[in-house]
């Protein structure tokens, strides 16, 4: 079998994320941050070890200013419409996934301006665009870090500089970058980073957060949920702290036991030496499949401008037929069709349509890229008859 | 030298482990422990150092940027 579903999940887990959830639920088990018992701070030092962790993989400078979510969703979700009030003016690409087009639409009913930036057919944005599109009333750029589609990275370090120099927030979609490309919020000029944990951070389903950057206003945050954080329980009115303002409830402690496993394990082998993995998979890929007669490629087509996910069609054959069958009679997994981001087929032609999706990880191998494109290459012979 | 204990009182169980760390770090002793009833009646833990040292862990954490609520004699 050969998993090719990373960008949306990716799998296996290392090893380490696997004993460290079961760790907690037999060892620790406690409410991190309700109790004062042993066990309950135990819980309370995990969950602090994982901001701890994501803050060093990213740069950021204080733990106590990431608010873990459930998801990317949730902590794009919590930043959007937490800020952003009506008269305001938000700015995005076109290569959004639909965490940040659907709650941006959203807003947009409630009147908020929205400014979507046409990238190129490649899903490539120029910056130059983004600054023209600023009003005087825009307050935030939000910015997927690279496509879940096309793999196509975004220029976040040069818009970023624009954010500054303009008194803009931005915000960063890290679904698809976070642990599989570098990141550094200070140099890039993030102020807000929503990652998920169960992709290239290799942590498990429901994990991700938010890093709020010191320029922005926590003051003027809403939270999006409210209730019991186990501090300031003598008041009925919500901590106006990081991170407990956004933190209510008991937390995914079990599941952040794993996050922090996963991002342990992604810095020890060094973002780097996964991204130069991901990049010679990913190139191996494209160069193999635009060498198959009646396979389109969509995106940059170079390793260097994107992830490691790779989008494709086969002339002559739906994208759902090429899934099923790459998958019961070659054992590939992937996934295909609309995902999840008809802004960015549209920007790259394969609306409504959609395309079939390899999304590699740092588990994947050189002969597994190989045996997947002697299966494209068969299903292709087919379809050309 | 003055005996007995000091408390920290800090926003949340995240500053809590958080002084602890910065603290250990530089070289005073401390211990995560619940808030005493008496000083309020949050569900949270603060952190005891010593009374002797209470001052140098006031100073330690302010230059970390760390919020303190109170320091209390316990």
């Amino acid at each position: 079998m050969i998993y090719f579903d990373n960008a949306a999940t990716s799998w296996p887990k290392p090893p380490e994320v696997a004993e460290a959830m079961p760790h907690f639920l037999r060892e620790v088990g406690a409410n991190p941050g309700r109790s004062a018992h042993r066990l309950a701070v135990e819980s309370g030092r995990i969950v602090y070890a994982a901001r701890e962790a994501i803050c060093e993989l990213v740069n950021a400078p204080d733990p106590l200013r990431v608010a873990f979510t459930a998801n990317v969703t949730a902590a794009l979700n919590m930043a959007m419409r937490g800020l952003l009030r009506p008269g305001h003016h938000v700015i995005t690409s076109s290569m959004e996934h639909n965490s940040v087009m659907r709650p941006l639409r959203a807003l947009e009913r409630e009147g908020v301006g929205l400014t979507v930036v046409r990238c190129s057919p490649e899903g490539a944005l120029n910056p130059a665009d983004v600054e023209a599109a600023i009003r005087p009333n825009t307050r935030m750029i939000v910015l997927n870090h690279a496509s879940n589609v096309s793999g196509t990275i975004l220029p976040v370090r040069e818009v970023g500089r624009i954010a500054r120099a303009r008194g803009l927030l931005l915000l960063v979609d890290a679904a698809q970058t976070a642990g599989a490309y570098p990141i550094d919020v200070q140099a890039d000029g993030i102020d807000l980073l929503a990652f998920t944990g169960h992709k290239s951070l290799l942590g498990p389903m429901g994990t991700g957060g938010l890093i709020v950057g010191e320029r922005v206003d926590v003051s003027q945050m809403e939270p999006l949920i409210r209730g019991g954080t186990g501090s300031r329980s003598e008041r009925e009115e919500q901590p106006d702290f990081l991170p407990d303002m956004l933190e209510s409830g008991t937390p995914n402690a079990v599941g952040l036991a794993g996050l922090e496993a996963g991002i342990r394990w992604v810095m020890l082998r060094g973002v780097d030496a996964i991204r130069a993995h991901e990049r010679t998979l990913a190139q191996r890929l494209m160069d193999g499949l635009q060498e198959i007669d009646g396979v389109t490629v969509y995106g940059p087509l170079d390793s260097a401008r994107q992830t490691a996910t790779v989008s494709f069609n086969i002339a002559g054959m739906e994208p759902s037929e090429v899934g099923l069958r790459l998958d019961e009679e070659h054992g590939i997994l992937c996934r295909v069709g609309l995902h999840c981001a008809p802004a960015a087929h549209k920007t790259l032609g394969t609306f409504p349509v959609g395309t079939v999706r390899f999304g590699m990880g740092v588990f994947n191998t050189v002969d597994e890229v190989d045996a997947a494109l002697a299966a494209v290459a068969e299903l292709a012979r087919e379809a050309r008859r | 030298m003055s005996e007995g204990y000091a408390v920290i009182l800090v926003p949340s169980t995240s500053h809590a482990i958080r002084a602890e760390k910065v603290l250990l770090a530089a070289g005073i002793a401390c211990k995560m422990i619940p808030v005493p009833r008496h000083i309020s009646s949050d569900c949270g833990v603060c952190v005891r150092v010593g009374r002797a040292d209470a001052d140098a862990a006031r100073r330690t954490l302010e230059a970390a940027r760390l919020e303190i609520e109170d320091i209390c004699d316990v």
